[in-house]
């Protein structure tokens, strides 16, 4: 059976480390519970106007996403620096650099264009 | 018979090697007994497939980013937003992720009818995502806020709905491997399809954190 | 036709009768010889029994190697259709001046012009580039296929797909008439409201979907499937171009898929991304195509210099100069080609500060491309060089590139840019970095390889032929260019007034024709090979005194590849096994597992065409029938379990013996 001459080439990764598997239940709950709350204290913030500030709120918020995604990256994905070699991390740091490059590049170089070139935006500054 | 050809004839023409090293066990440059078997790649395969659609929801967060405020004198996010429903919504997302977690812990068991229960009912927390997020379309395009008022919707549209349109995905995925995993097994091929599943949907929870931060919650801070 | 317009409406959507251009008689010309071409070629195929072996060998083959193959042919196919635009554009600009209007108007020249770059660009560059990587990469790395050879298959024949979608807008409907990049508002609902960019949108969508699938192979591939021994310094220069391609391939496409996507909304759901209106920014599409534009052009670019570094070597009969720089300038530039792409809209109106970040930073990418180029030189220095046909094509490639390279760098001051953005300077720029690098490239690896896919050589005498028609032709066509630019011409104009510039475009024109006669010789060359093939024959593997693995296998290589996996001890590993003794084995073979054929790649391609035809003309319809059985079919392969066999170890025996006697024959 076609199954069983598999049988030596994904199984073995039991035991060592693998992309996205071989989580406890500890690690799961541990995230799960994090989650909860890195999810609620932002939504609590803002509809509560609790900081009073909407920049700091805002800013603050984004720490908390920024925190709940390594949350997720951790407990829920299993990233670490072992898996597939490094190639994993590699990947995700050099996906993170573009995602920031195309976000923050994107916002400079249209805010310029706007300012520049949009005629309602032109004495707006 | 001779086991091994000589090794005059594998050299160019005319050019004969600066060093030779005389003594050299043959077998030093092949696997004789077959012993290489390279580690599947679905894994890695699959997180780099996952990292090209995390650059597709970045081109899609960078133009919410550019056009997000182009209100064209309609309705913004305060006027739309019912950050309750979006609070209710990311919980269900939230308990979908952790129950896949328990599916896989009971794989790595071997109770196969335990992963059908926690894969089930994972399916069903993302129906319910998915229900509350068309249900919260509807209510917006029937109040006359459509994708078509003006950029910022049609940018609040895309964004969530691709979101959504991959979580739909995702559940068609999942009943597809519910009925795998009935017919065949634990197998290892469902096991990998499972790890795959797993990755791609814990990887959506990720992005929703990014569109309830960045869409709904700073949207209503403005 | 029918008397009911809705229930016509309902069945063909906005296809009617008038989609096809019985008027145009160009078209109905290329349309007559492509139908008698066709019917030329189906019959033979039916008279000659290929349609079984073709069927089985070929198109529903997992193979690298034959699946690199088809690649190739679809590419060589597509040069004539995108080598035709360009001929036409020629004459045409080369005639219409003043009161002559030339034989194209606007409305047909703009649709010349875009099907010209994207033909080129996607449907050219892109599947040989694929192709040859395919090809080689495996046999370099000492595995038997690709990480996912299903998924192979099947991005092949979404690229075929993209492809005939393209090609069906010459016989039905229209092309788009916005260049290849398609800026909105000009390609939106409003301005073009006809079939054109959607066959432009649909054939691009669908062709992306497979390179993307076929990068992210490629890097698993090259990560995962190498040789024992093979550490990542010690991969072969090719391989190391090509995981750098296929990072960028797989970081780069999923923008365009975006921002194409995004463009299909606002013309099929009227949303308002780039939009005049209600808030819609087509600066920002301009943004997103550059972003995924540059690192295209260093997609097309690594693997050329890929295939430069092993031709300089192996016919300078020297170690590669400089291993580790490579490597380094190579993942420099991978990275780098992020942080450019403003170039592209330097007039855009973005300003000094930002115009003068990337006017720096395009700059600086130019610096490991020089450093290329000088290992380069520094591995023929005191090299015993052979001006075989690929050495000829690597030295008029470092001639013409660093030409064009240079140009590129005026380019790069955004002042100059002011000047020059969308001349025929630019025009000139380009086609030669992408013609004296990415097509050289491709045409000297073509040459380099064939006799490892073939089992025999190219013709020598043809082949350069070819190449002094090609490297002449192409500085006769694009010469004129630059001067044209810097005398203020735009691009994409299909008449003129000012006759003093008739004769540059005369003199491009007949550079044009050296080119086609370029591209004619190339035919002989395959030609007369296949003619010639006994007395071209390849009968050790390794007609070149090649170094790294490819060349340690048959010439063509087995299905299996290697009927033992290599360890490796070194760069330039088979060079390496040459020197120290190494001696084929010529027992213990064992069965080697090997994947199976499958049809469900061509089928879901065939699918993916009536898909696109039917969201093209709103035939809705059809387009959710098809889009059902896309996923049936899709769903329904993902319940077939039985995907492998094993060749079993006296066919094993076989085809090695069958070599050993080969060898044997030549002393």
């Amino acid at each position: 059976m076609s199954a069983a001459s598999k049988a030596g080439h994904d199984d073995h990764g039991h035991g060592h480390a693998d992309a996205g598997s071989h989580g406890t239940f500890k690690d799961y709950m541990t995230g799960f519970v994090l989650s909860v709350v890195l999810t609620a204290i932002p939504f609590i913030l803002v509809m509560g106007n609790v900081l009073g500030n909407d920049r700091i709120t805002g800013i603050v918020i984004m720490g908390f996403a920024v925190a709940q995604i390594v949350v997720h990256m951790i407990y829920f994905l299993h990233m670490n620096t072992k898996s597939e070699g490094g190639w994993t991390v590699l990947a995700l740091i050099f996906t993170l650099t573009l995602v920031i490059i195309t976000l923050a590049g994107s916002l400079w170089v249209m805010y310029h264009l706007n300012t520049n070139m949009m005629p309602q935006h032109m004495h707006m500054g | 018979m001779a086991t091994h050809a000589s090794p005059a004839m594998n050299f160019e023409p005319g050019r004969s090697p600066s060093v030779t090293i005389p003594q050299v066990d043959p077998t030093a440059f092949y696997d004789a007994k077959g012993e290489h078997h390279p580690e599947g790649s679905t894994m890695l395969g699959f997180w780099l497939y996952l990292m090209s659609d995390c650059l597709i929801f970045a081109a899609l967060f960078a133009t919410y980013a550019v056009v997000g405020r182009n209100y064209a004198a309609g309705p913004s996010p305060k006027d739309l937003f019912d950050l309750p429903l979006v609070a209710l919504n990311t919980s269900m997302l939230l308990f979908s992720s952790i129950t896949y977690g328990f599916a896989m812990l009971e794989m790595e068991k071997g109770d196969l009818s335990r992963v059908q229960i926690w894969l089930a009912v994972t399916g069903l927390f993302g129906l319910a995502f998915v229900g509350l997020e068309l249900y919260e379309f509807h209510h917006l395009i029937h109040e006359g806020a459509t994708p078509q008022r003006s950029a910022f919707l049609s940018a609040f549209f895309t964004l969530v709905g691709t979101h959504g349109l991959h979580v739909s995905l995702g559940i068609v995925w999942l009943v597809t491997l519910m009925a795998q995993v009935h017919k065949r097994g634990l197998v290892p091929e469902n096991k990998r399809r499972l790890l795959c599943l797993s990755m791609f949907w814990h990887f959506l929870d990720v992005i929703w954190i990014g569109v309830f931060t960045f869409v709904y919650l700073m949207g209503v801070l403005q | 036709m029918f008397s009911n317009p809705d229930l016509q409406k309902l069945l063909f959507g906005r296809l009617t009768l008038d989609a096809v251009p019985l008027h145009e008689p160009i078209l109905l010309v290329t349309f007559a010889m492509v139908g008698l071409g066709g019917i030329a070629v189906l019959g033979a195929l039916t008279y000659f029994r290929l349609w079984g072996p073709l069927w089985r060998d070929w198109f529903t083959s997992v193979d690298h190697k034959k699946i690199g193959i088809m690649y190739i042919v679809l590419a060589l196919v597509m040069l004539l259709r995108g080598f035709a635009d360009a001929l036409m554009m020629r004459a045409q600009q080369a005639m219409a001046f003043g009161p002559n209007e030339g034989y194209l108007p606007p409305h047909h020249y703009d649709q010349i012009f875009t099907a010209h770059g994207v033909i080129m660009i996607f449907f050219v560059a892109m599947p040989l580039v694929t192709g040859l990587m395919n090809f080689v990469v495996p046999l370099q790395i000492g595995a038997r296929d690709v990480a996912f050879p299903f998924l192979n298959n099947f991005s092949f024949w979404m690229t075929v797909s993209g492809a005939v979608t393209v090609m069906a807008s010459l016989f039905v409907g229209e092309f788009a008439r916005t260049g290849w990049l398609a800026y909105p508002p000009l390609s939106g609902p409003a301005m073009s409201p006809g079939v054109g960019v959607d066959y432009y949108i649909w054939a691009l969508q669908i062709a992306g979907i497979g390179t993307l699938l076929s990068g992210i192979n490629l890097i698993a591939t090259i990560v995962k499937m190498r040789a024992p021994g093979m550490t990542m310094m010690k991969m072969p220069v090719f391989t190391w171009t090509a995981l750098c391609t296929n990072i960028l391939i797989v970081a780069a496409f999923p923008i365009l898929t975006a921002v194409l996507a995004l463009l299909s909304l606002d013309r099929y759901v009227g949303t308002h991304f780039f939009s005049n209106d209600l808030g819609g920014n087509p600066m920002m599409y301009v943004n997103l195509v550059w972003i995924w534009g540059h690192p295209e052009v260093y997609i097309l670019i690594l693997p050329a210099f890929g295939v430069f570094s092993e031709i300089v070597s192996t016919f300078s009969s020297k170690r590669l100069f400089g291993y580790a720089s490579m490597v380094y300038a190579t993942v420099v530039i991978t990275i780098l080609s992020y942080l450019v792409w403003l170039h592209h809209f330097f007039t855009m109106g973005s300003g000094a500060s930002v115009n003068s970040f990337f006017g720096i930073t395009t700059m600086i990418i130019s610096i490991p491309t020089g450093a290329k180029i000088f290992n380069w030189l520094f591995t023929m220095y005191k090299g015993r060089i052979r001006f075989e046909v690929p050495m000829l094509w690597t030295v008029g490639f470092m001639v013409t590139f660093v030409i064009g390279g240079m140009t590129g760098v005026l380019l790069a001051v955004p002042p100059a840019d002011f000047v020059l953005h969308n001349s025929l300077f630019l025009i000139a720029h380009f086609h030669n970095v992408i013609i004296g690098g990415v097509l050289f490239g491709m045409l000297a690896g073509i040459t380099y390889w064939f006799p490892k896919a073939f089992g025999f050589k190219l013709d020598d005498f043809w082949g350069k032929v070819s190449f002094w028609f090609w490297l002449t032709g192409f500085w006769v066509a694009f010469m004129p260019l630059y001067v044209l630019g810097l005398m203020g011409v735009t691009r994409r104009v299909q008449h003129f007034d000012d006759p003093s510039l008739q004769i540059w475009f005369i003199i491009a024109a007949f550079g044009a024709v050296l080119i086609l006669c370029g591209i004619a010789s190339f035919a002989i060359t395959l030609v007369v090979s296949v003619l010639r093939r006994d007395q071209l024959r390849d009968t050790t593997g390794d007609p070149w005194g090649g170094r790294t693995l490819e060349w340690a296998t048959s010439s063509p290589p087995p299905d299996y590849n290697f009927a033992f996996t290599p360890v490796i001890h070194d760069h330039d590993a088979w060079w390496d096994m040459k020197k120290r003794g190494y001696a084929r084995p010529l027992q213990g073979f064992k069965a080697i597992h090997m994947p199976k054929n499958t049809a469900a790649g061509i089928i879901l391609g065939v699918l993916s065409i009536v898909f696109s035809f039917a969201m093209i003309w709103y035939i809705w319809w059809l387009a959710a029938f098809s889009f059902a059985a896309i996923a049936v079919v899709a769903i329904g392969h993902t319940f077939n379990y039985n995907r492998d066999f094993y060749i079993p170890a006296d066919e094993v025996v076989r085809t090695e013996g069958q070599r050993t006697a080969l060898l044997a024959e030549r002393v």
